[in-house]
């Protein structure tokens, strides 16, 4: 059933809430699951949604967004609540396997047959309980000490999200598009956890796309946990692309073993606050990890990207770049911590946060941190914030092209560096023009997706 | 040149912390504690007008309702702010007619510290005003000074003979509410310098002061406040020393500066607190709040500063950039060995049109040590065309130690200029090989590489001050390698 809940003061109420319903929250929810929940939820309550006051959240007050009137839905029908759940996509130059979650709750997975032999995509309260030594393997294990209050709230409520497991050696040649419709009639909180295991040699591209398609509030926690096992290769790229009145808060923890390779790319194109908490642990040695992202903001909307690069072992590489153009009165922020612990020898850190500010009323608060515990290592961070080149600019005049041309050319130049890391050929080119519409204004929302207003119609992500 | 080197090659061979003498000096000591009597007790020791004791208060007060903060990347074991002497004076005549009447025994402890206070290092050139155990003892070339116009006494001294340029100006760079350690200064400083520096007046001489704790439970809490008026300009230099001592000891002054119109305050310091012994006991806690105003348009401030003493540092010299076209710059070199740990950067607060403001930080760590730079550059809405860049390297010398870059920038102004780098390796075995096979060994050839990484700094400072520099990162440096 949908639960329609009052905040005002937020521990107590999430508090009550948790209390009251967590038989509910626990029915039918895996084992392992509701293990971790009372912990969780103390650590939650303990430290309660974060304010600028907590150090890691000094540049975004969470309160007052997790605030109000907000349905929550305990089952899969109250989320799906009607919505048919036969979305299709059609992105025509963009093959992908399409799996569709609501709410939170998984839904539907296009073309199940196509998928690579012994590929497991599904729902995580289900599919926990087919692949138990899986899901007990992994499940909540790579979370961190540092007890971060919303990923522990993810995990106190948290009920059902995607599962995707490849097994050791298989390539799956077409990325899996997560796709997350979130809709219903009132103000809404919507939790998503989802598990990727990705085993030995094996291969996988994952894109992450959430959608709000109705016009109200969503204030989104998800969490996505990956674990990239040995000679591993493995893509996310998270589209977010929400109306003005989303708050998301979007937790990634990623998992290294040795050779693996992973790349993680965040592309903020719109949305009203988002917070983007990345963790990538090198677990093992020879693990490289390239961490991007893009973040475009304008009217009243901010941005906040906290990366953590924790080099826990040996001759492991990190390249960092976050790029960012903020408009009107957007604020945004970046803190990229990168920490080399005792023995990490022979890392390489590289870190690199660049800032466009347009307007008069924009603002950028950037924190760089190093944490070096070993000599032998390579580090380093930059990070800007200033405008347009004057120069480059002139030169653009003189061959004849317009103050307006020359902008969306510079600052596309800016941001296209990002863009130019993602390693899905099709997705780079439609990134590429919803990127230069977005700076034409020619893009509003999620320019090519027909969802808006149009339930049970096709949807298409990009 | 090469004469030079050798020279200091002997020293560095000579040993570790040189400065680590007792001197017995007959001391008049406030009983251990902290409460409102002590406060009124050091008021009414120094005959303080109305208004000081008021100030006192009003900071103790608000200092018991604060905590100690525990952001800074230390590990401060806990102080117990009771088990400290807050007052302790070298017991003397009541006034000093000339060189003669100093205390024997103190002459002789600044011979060793070879500072010079004596009038035959007239040559010197250098005024000094001497802090020991939190009391100023002795202000030398006053009289040359007072011929310009130039007010240069301790703080003591100023709040009796200038009580309304004090009561102007002490605490309005640093409110006594500003931190914990600023407001415990606040309530309990004993001592400290006043430079005045007058309308369109160069001030011909480096100003000095030298601090140095000698008795034993104390804590030393001076506050510095120099004004530099329109027009004028001064460099002032600090250097400290302690002995050596099993226990920690804990330093928290305060530094002000007041810069106006066109004004230019340069200050540097060379801080070789006693850093403990090489297994961590003992060593300063040297806590310090130093932020300089840039009030006046085209105003400068310079910070350099030197650290390779105290067991544990805290401490950010800031330039708030009120002017237009006012200009903040901080040069530091951080050297930590041993069990030390640094926290250390600067503020940058822009407020004020056409600001510009530089950054350079070398941190050197050894040993177990921890060294950390923090920083915040902040360029508000109003600071049209500001203009930052900070350069923030950190070397490493040994695998136990830590180097860590806290910086942050917050901008709100879209003309603003802001950049930020930042380096942490160690030296490459290939330098020091070219060394080697040059006939220096490795010991010389680390220090050779950081004199030269550390270079950009050092030259920020006064002759004098430079070649102490480079002496105390050679100690300080000593068994890191091999």
């Amino acid at each position: 059933m949908n639960k329609t809940c009052r905040i005002v003061n937020l521990q107590e109420e999430y508090s009550q809430l948790y209390q009251e319903h967590r038989s509910m929250i626990e029915d039918g929810a895996p084992e392992k699951m509701n293990a971790l929940r009372a912990k969780a939820f103390e650590t939650f309550i303990e430290k309660g949604i974060p304010s600028n006051k907590v150090e890691a959240y000094k540049y975004t007050n969470l309160q007052p967004y997790f605030k109000g009137t907000l349905d929550i839905a305990f089952s899969k029908e109250a989320a799906l609540n009607g919505s048919s759940n036969k979305f299709h996509c059609s992105v025509p130059e963009l093959d992908t396997h399409n799996v569709f979650l609501i709410n939170g709750w998984f839904a539907h997975l296009e073309d199940a047959h196509q998928l690579p032999e012994g590929v497991v995509v599904g729902s995580i309260r289900e599919k926990a309980l087919e692949y138990p030594e899986v899901f007990e393997k992994y499940y909540g294990q790579n979370l961190g000490d540092d007890n971060d209050a919303m990923a522990a709230m993810n995990t106190a409520f948290a009920q059902d999200g995607a599962f995707v497991y490849v097994p050791k050696g298989v390539v799956v040649d077409k990325p899996i598009q997560l796709v997350n419709i979130m809709t219903g009639e009132n103000d809404r909180l919507v939790f998503q956890r989802n598990l990727i295991v990705v085993e030995d040699n094996a291969q996988l591209k994952v894109m992450l796309c959430d959608h709000t398609i109705s016009p109200q509030k969503f204030v989104i926690n998800n969490l996505t946990e990956v674990f990239a096992n040995e000679n591993s290769v493995f893509d996310v790229y998270n589209i977010q692309n929400q109306h003005n009145l989303t708050t998301q808060v979007s937790g990634m923890y990623v998992h290294q073993k040795k050779y693996s390779n992973i790349l993680t790319n965040n592309l903020t194109l719109h949305s009203g606050v988002t917070r983007n908490n990345i963790r990538v642990t090198m677990d093992d040695e020879n693990c490289e990890s390239h961490v991007y992202g893009l973040y475009l903001s304008d009217k009243n909307q901010h941005v906040d990207n906290y990366s953590f690069i924790d080099h826990a072992k040996p001759h492991c590489q990190s390249f960092e770049l976050f790029k960012g153009v903020m408009d009107d009165s957007a604020s945004a922020a970046f803190t990229g911590r990168v920490l080399v612990r005792p023995d990490a020898q022979q890392t390489n850190a590289y870190q690199s946060n660049n800032n466009l500010l347009l307007t008069q009323n924009a603002k950028i608060n950037s924190k760089p941190q190093l944490e070096i515990y070993a000599d032998d290592v390579k580090c380093s961070h930059g990070a800007t914030v200033g405008q347009l080149d004057d120069d480059a600019m002139f030169y653009l005049k003189a061959r004849g092209i317009n103050e307006n041309e020359g902008r969306i050319l510079l600052m596309f130049a800016f941001a296209y560096e990002v863009i130019e890391k993602i390693r899905v050929e099709p997705l780079k080119e439609n990134i590429r023009s919803l990127v230069e519409k977005r700076f034409r204004g020619e893009f509003d929302k999620c320019d090519s997706c027909v969802v808006c207003g149009h339930q049970g119609a096709s949807v298409s992500c990009l | 040149m090469a004469e030079d080197q050798d020279k200091i090659l002997e020293e560095v061979t000579g040993g570790e912390y040189k400065y680590g003498f007792y001197t017995d000096i007959e001391m008049e000591e406030f009983p251990k504690g902290l409460n409102e009597d002590i406060i009124r007790l050091i008021s009414a020791k120094k005959n303080e007008p109305e208004f000081m004791l008021e100030f006192r208060l009003k900071a103790f007060r608000h200092w018991l309702t604060m905590k100690q903060p525990n952001w800074a990347h230390l590990n401060i074991p806990p102080i117990d702010f009771q088990d400290i002497i807050y007052y302790a004076v070298p017991k003397k005549k009541p006034e000093l007619e000339s060189m003669d009447d100093v205390d024997p025994e103190l002459k002789a402890t600044f011979d060793k510290l070879g500072i010079p206070l004596d009038e035959q290092k007239v040559l010197a050139g250098v005024a000094v005003d001497a802090v020991i155990d939190s009391v100023s003892v002795k202000t030398t070339f006053k009289e040359t000074l007072a011929e310009k116009g130039i007010i240069f006494c301790s703080i003591s001294e100023a709040v009796q003979e200038y009580p309304d340029l004090v009561k102007k100006y002490l605490g309005s760079v640093v409110p006594h509410q500003d931190n914990y350690f600023g407001a415990l200064n606040a309530a309990v400083f004993s001592d400290g310098s006043f430079v005045y520096i007058p309308k369109g007046v160069r001030c011909p001489m480096e100003l000095s002061t030298y601090f140095r704790i000698n008795a034993m439970n104390t804590g030393q809490f001076e506050r510095t406040l120099i004004v530099a008026d329109d027009d004028s300009y001064v460099s002032y230099l600090e250097g400290c020393t302690a002995p050596m001592r099993d226990e920690n000891q804990l330093h928290a002054a305060i530094v002000e500066i007041v810069a106006m119109e066109r004004a230019e305050v340069k200050y540097s310091t060379v801080q070789n607190w006693y850093p403990g012994d090489k297994e961590g006991k003992g060593g300063i806690y040297n806590f310090v709040t130093k932020r300089g105003i840039c009030k006046g348009d085209y105003s400068k401030i310079s910070w350099t500063q030197v650290e390779t003493g105290s067991a544990i540092t805290w401490k950010y010299p800031s330039c708030v950039l009120q002017g237009d076209h006012s200009v903040g710059e901080f040069y530091s070199v951080a050297v930590t060995n041993n069990y030390q740990q640094a926290d250390t950067g600067t503020k940058m607060i822009h407020l004020g049109k056409n600001t510009r403001s530089l950054i350079v930080s070398k941190g050197v760590s050894a040993g177990k040590s921890q060294n950390s730079y923090r920083g915040l550059v902040k360029v508000s809405k109003k600071a049209e065309n500001a203009r930052n860049f900070s350069q923030c390297d950190s070397l490493l010398l040994g695998d136990k130690c830590g180097a860590h870059t806290f910086p942050y920038l917050e901008i709100a102004n879209n003309s603003a200029k802001v950049e930020h780098e930042a380096t942490t390796s160690k030296i490459g075995e290939d330098q020091i090989f070219y060394c080697n096979q040059r006939g220096l060994s490795t010991e010389d050839a680390v220090g050779l590489i950081v004199n030269g990484y550390v270079k950009e700094v050092i030259n920020q400072l006064p002759m004098e001050f430079a070649v102490e520099a480079q002496k105390l990162l050679q100690i300080s440096l000593e068994g890191s390698v091999g």
